[in-house]
Parts: structure tokens; sequence; C-alpha cells
């Protein structure tokens, strides 16, 4: 019988000795008590808070769905139907754009990963080298590409000029570039990241045999890559999706603090932003929670989306 | 075979190095802009070494240094004035003249402008800061004083509850075991935002706000690090615990001497996610914290950028000090911080 087989067995025995709830509270209480009021609490108190109007000071008033109704509702103006808030919806729209950035990522990523799980020596210090921006402070990251970004003395544009490119883009004072500028630096920070030690974990769990296997088959490289290595690679891809887009629908706060403040004309804000501007710079508490909890079921909804296709899509061994 | 691997290898090697030459560039040039002069920052053509223009001194006086190609020779000249089109310059003979400026290049000497650091560090002053003990202080050191205090009890903090809990759930039987488990789960898919608002109020209400404690308590405990460890005290043989039970071990003396020994990796990995993680931490310590004695060192420097908005030299050399210590720490125990995010499959 296995170790765990063993254990449950013993589980099912009567209880060792009558202290054992008590021995239980003590361990969880620390622990439980803070968890209890500083994370249950407010999860609920969040849900709570959405349903009032609050300034911060005074106490909240309850006024029912309102503030969702404000978020997603429509009227009509003359002809046609205006969003309620349409910021929100431009805001949701800017989240998901930077969104694009994680398909890119992921596929750079594998081929990060694939090139770093050759046994070569010294392939150590290059995966260090890649995954070093990964754990910069977010904060100093921002600063070193607002720089790196600037219009005209930049080292981006700097670069571009001296390839003659003359009318290289504005990135962080363009309404139109700065999203794809956030995406840059996002894939600057990550592609060497997290994501791609994952992956090589992954291909490290790949079995020799199935190579080897095709080999005498005489499959080339190519499609070893596409029959083995990929639907091996299935699960992980699929986790790192479902993390990347928990994470997506969160992201772009720091960015949008440190480089642009949600500008120019709020191209860079995103759920997260706004939600920080409703709460602490217009202390629109209830509007705020509102907005949290959208993006809360958003997140779930996505997410539990994503288990049931994972399903038929990702490959278990 | 051996001939076609050898030409593979090579040409991985190529792509590794002009690969990570390529993701480098963005941390040598904030490297490079934190030596610089400040007159160096900002040229139209950027050069990626810093310089400073060399001086030289010709009877007394000082004048900006350049090259002078006259009929293919060229000589160190003084550059005296330069006008129309043309410079005045004294040549190494003394004499004083005027020759086209094409025909003269100023020039540059290697210069690292370390003195850049000193001044970010001291840019900002702080009246009280780090727990009141100092006073007219200089603000980066107060930061790091601050997130290193934050840190460290935060880090310690949550090896030790959620080890305690993870325990609990792991190896005793007790009433509302599995409810509570679930509650635990259940928060984990909640993003920190939705939680973020009541805290604050909570915060407020407790006369919390603008302290050490908000920045603290809430780290303190963490649904995430209690799942990671419980994941992992289960999958601990039970055959010595069940050797010390019989020896009349209670359950506490079975977790600190067999449960946790055995479990310093998934406690080193845990410790160094928190670590980073509240090291790093960026958008509670801002609405939470608003005297500058408190900050830590993020959004001291979110701070920084207020008042030298512009000078990309000291912002640099800010940035270098923030990332500095975790890189350090990164690249001594990067084998072992892999190894985890590997093996658990988490991110801090």
């Amino acid at each position: 019988m296995s170790a765990l087989g063993e254990r449950r067995a013993r589980r099912g025995e009567a209880p060792r000795r009558g202290s054992e709830g008590r021995a239980a509270f003590l361990f969880l209480l620390p622990n439980a008590a803070g968890f209890l009021a500083l994370t249950f609490f407010p999860v609920l108190a969040a849900f709570a808070l959405s349903l009032t109007r609050w300034q911060i000071t005074g106490t909240p008033s309850y006024v029912g769905v309102t503030n969702f109704a404000a978020i997603l509702g429509f009227h009509r103006e003359g002809h046609r139907l205006a969003a309620s808030d349409p910021e929100f919806w431009r805001y949701l729209y800017n989240t998901v754009f930077l969104m694009a950035g994680i398909p890119i990522g992921m596929v750079l990523s594998l081929l990060l990963a694939l090139l770093l799980n050759q046994r070569l020596k010294g392939v150590v210090f290059f995966r260090t080298l890649f995954f070093l921006p990964q754990v910069c402070s977010a904060v100093a990251v921002a600063l070193l590409w607002k720089w790196i970004l600037e219009p005209d003395v930049g080292l981006l544009n700097s670069g571009l000029r001296s390839f003659g490119i003359a009318n290289a883009p504005a990135w962080l004072l363009s309404t139109q570039w700065a999203k794809p500028a956030f995406i840059m630096m996002a894939l600057w920070m990550t592609v060497g990241g997290y994501n791609c030690v994952l992956y090589l974990a992954g291909l490290q769990g790949i079995p020799a045999e199935l190579y080897e296997a095709a080999d005498i088959d005489g499959a080339g490289a190519w499609r070893k890559l596409r029959h083995i290595t990929w639907p091996m690679l299935s699960p992980t891809t699929f986790f790192i999706l479902v993390i990347s887009l928990i994470a997506g629908f969160q992201g772009g706060f720091i960015a949008a603090f440190m480089m642009t403040d949600g500008g120019p004309a709020g191209a860079t804000t995103t759920l997260m932003f706004y939600i920080y501007q409703r709460a602490f710079r217009w202390f629109e508490m209830g509007y705020a929670s509102a907005l949290a909890v959208i993006l809360f079921l958003l997140v779930f909804g996505l997410t539990l989306i994503n288990w049931h296709a994972g399903k038929r899509v990702v490959h278990y061994q | 075979m051996r001939m076609r691997t050898a030409i593979a290898n090579t040409g991985a090697y190529l792509l590794l190095v002009a690969l990570g030459f390529t993701m480098s560039l963005p941390l040598l040039w904030m490297f490079s802009t934190s030596l610089k002069d400040p007159n160096a920052v900002g040229l139209y053509t950027p050069r990626w070494i810093p310089t400073r223009p060399e001086m030289v001194v010709v009877g007394g006086k000082e004048y900006r240094a350049g090259v002078l190609n006259e009929r293919g020779r060229r000589t160190t000249v003084a550059i005296v004035a330069a006008r129309l089109g043309r410079v005045v310059i004294i040549d190494p003979r003394g004499r004083k003249r005027a020759v086209p400026q094409s025909l003269v290049v100023p020039k540059e000497a290697l210069h690292f402008e370390w003195s850049n650091y000193a001044h970010a560090w001291k840019a900002l002053r702080v009246e009280r800061g780090f727990l009141g003990l100092l006073r007219n202080a200089d603000g980066f050191l107060v930061f790091y004083l601050n997130s290193m205090l934050v840190t460290i009890l935060v880090t310690a903090g949550q090896l030790v509850t959620c080890s305690l809990a993870a325990f609990a759930f792991a190896r005793l039987r007790f009433r509302a075991r599995d409810a509570l488990f679930l509650a635990y789960l259940a928060t984990l898919m909640v993003p920190a935002v939705v939680t973020m608002i009541p805290l604050f109020a909570m915060m407020r209400v407790a006369r919390l706000t603008d302290t050490y404690w908000a920045l603290i308590l809430p780290g303190l405990f963490s649904a995430y690090g209690t799942f990671l460890l419980r994941q992992f005290f289960m999958t601990v043989p039970t055959e010595l615990e069940d050797a010390a039970r019989i020896d009349g071990a209670g359950p506490f003396s079975i977790y600190w001497r067999i449960i946790m020994p055995l479990s310093k990796p998934a406690l080193a990995t845990l410790g160094t996610f928190v670590f980073l993680h509240t090291w790093n931490e960026f958008l509670w310590p801002l609405i939470v914290i608003d005297d500058l004695g408190k900050k830590t060192l993020p959004i001291g420097l979110a701070h920084f950028q207020g008042p030298y908005l512009t000078e990309w030299h000291l912002l640099m050399a800010a940035s270098v000090i923030v990332m500095f210590p975790v890189l350090i720490v990164f690249v001594i125990g990067q084998r072992y911080f892999v190894r985890g995010i590997a093996l658990s499959g988490l991110k801090a």
C-alpha cells in the first residue's frame, strides 16, 4: 500500500486524543484570526459596500444596485444608446488591449525556454540574465522605461533615428502608441521570467523515450516540436494562460501611476487604475467597490470558462 | 553528426548572446545614465559611455580641450571661443588663432559621476523617520530601513502563522476543518483589489492608517501561504510522527521537531516569494502611508519622481539604489529560487 493510502486508512480510526480539537484551535488561532478579520471579512464587506454610496467620511448609505446600474447601464441619448459610464467601457477595452501581450509573451517565453533547454555550458548564466527584469522593482522599471520611451532624447527613438526612422512615435505621449509601449515594456519584463521557467520545467518533464521513438521513426525537429513537445506542454501552457489572464485583468497600475497617470486622455487607464482613481482620488468608495466586484466577477467567470475549455484542449499524460 | 551538433551549439550560443545583449540594454542604459554628468544626459545622440568635457589649463585659465585636425596631424588644443563657423584656439605652442570649426572636435573624457548616487540618496530629507528614531535623515536611508523592517517582519510572521495553520489543516482533526479550509481556498480566487477598499476603511476606523501596523498586519496572514505549506505537509510521510507519538510527543513538538525541519525547501520557497512580494509591494503602501518617514522604497521612489521629474541621472541612480539589493539576493539565490517556481508552479 502506498504511503498516502496508509495515512488515509489511519485517518479512519477513532480520534487519537480528545485534546486534538483544542490543539488545532491554538495552531489555527494566529492565522485564522487574521485571515477571517483581514481577508474573509473584507471580501464580504466589499460586496456590501458595493451596494452603498459612501464618501469615506460619515456612514455608508444603502443604495441597492444603483452603482452597478451606473457602471454597466445604458441610456437613450437622442436616437442612440449611450453607456452611463463610458469611461468604464473604455478602460475595460484598454485592459483587454494590454492583454494582447499575453499570447505574444507566451510564444516568446516558449521559444526562449526551448533555447535554454539545450545542453550548453553556461546556460545557467543566461537563464539568470533573462530572469533579472522579473525581480526588478516594477516602480524602478517603470521609471527606466519612461526614460527609454522619452520621445526626443529617449534611447528607443534615438535608436530608431539611427536606423533612418525620422518620425518615430511619441510613445507615452501618443494616445495611439502608449498602449503598445506598455506591452513592449511588459514583454521585456516577463518573457524570460516566471513563464519561461515554468516552460523549462515542463520541457524537462517530457520523457526522453518519446523523442527517441520519434528519432527511430525518422521525425524531423519540426514534427517533434509539433507532435511531442507542444502537446506535452499543454498543461503548462494552460496554467500560464489562466494565471496571466487573471493577472492581466488586475494589471497596469504601476505603469499607469508612474509613467502616464493613466493618460494621454485616458489611453492607459486600466480597470485597476480606474478603481484607484474612484476610491482614493475622488473618494467614491461605494462606486469603486462596485467596480472591484465587477472585476472579480470578470476574473471569476473567465477562470470558470477556462477550466471548462481546458478539459477539452489540455492533454494530460 | 558531431559536426552538426557543434554547428547547432555555436548557433544557439550566438542566439543566446545576441538575445542576452538586447535584453540587457535597458538595464545597462539605466546604469549608464545613473553615472553621467548632468550635461551628458538627454543628448540628441545618446552616448553609452559616461563622459564629460575634458579641460586644459593654459596660462592659469581653464579651457575646454579639443582635437585639432590640421593637414593630417592631430594636436590637442584649448578652445577659447567659437563664433560664425570659426573657433578661436590656443595651440600647443601657445599661439592664439582662429581656425574653421570643422577642424576642431571637442574632447570628451571618460567620467563616472558617482556623486549622483549620494545626491539621490540625500535629496529627500525626512524630519522624523524609521519608527521616529531618525531625525533630519537622508530620504533613501529611511526608506531602506522601513522596507527592511516591514519585509522581515512580514516574512517571518507569515512563515510562523502559515506553517502553524497548515499543520492544523494537514495533520489535526477538528470540527469545521473542511469548511474553514474551503473558505481559505475560496479567497485565493479573489483579486487583492476587492479587499483593498474595506481593508483601508478598517484601518481608518482603527486609526491605523499612516502607521507601520497598516503595512505589517495585513501581510502577516495569507491564505496562499497556508495553502502552499499545507500541500507540502501532506506529502511528508507520517512514519516519523507515529514513532514520536508513541514516545509521547504532543502536536507542537511534532510540528516543531519533525514537520518543520523536513519542510525547509517549502519554507524557503514561501519565504523567498513573500520577501520579494513585500519588498516590491506598491499599491497598498501607497494608499495607507502618507508620512514620508514611514514610506517604503517603492513608494519612496515614486515620491522622489515628483520633484526630480526630468533629472534622469538622479532618477536612474535612485532606481539602481532601489533595485540593487534584490538583484544581488536573486543572483546569489537564483538556483534555489528557480527550482522553487518549477516545483510549485507559483508566482509572487
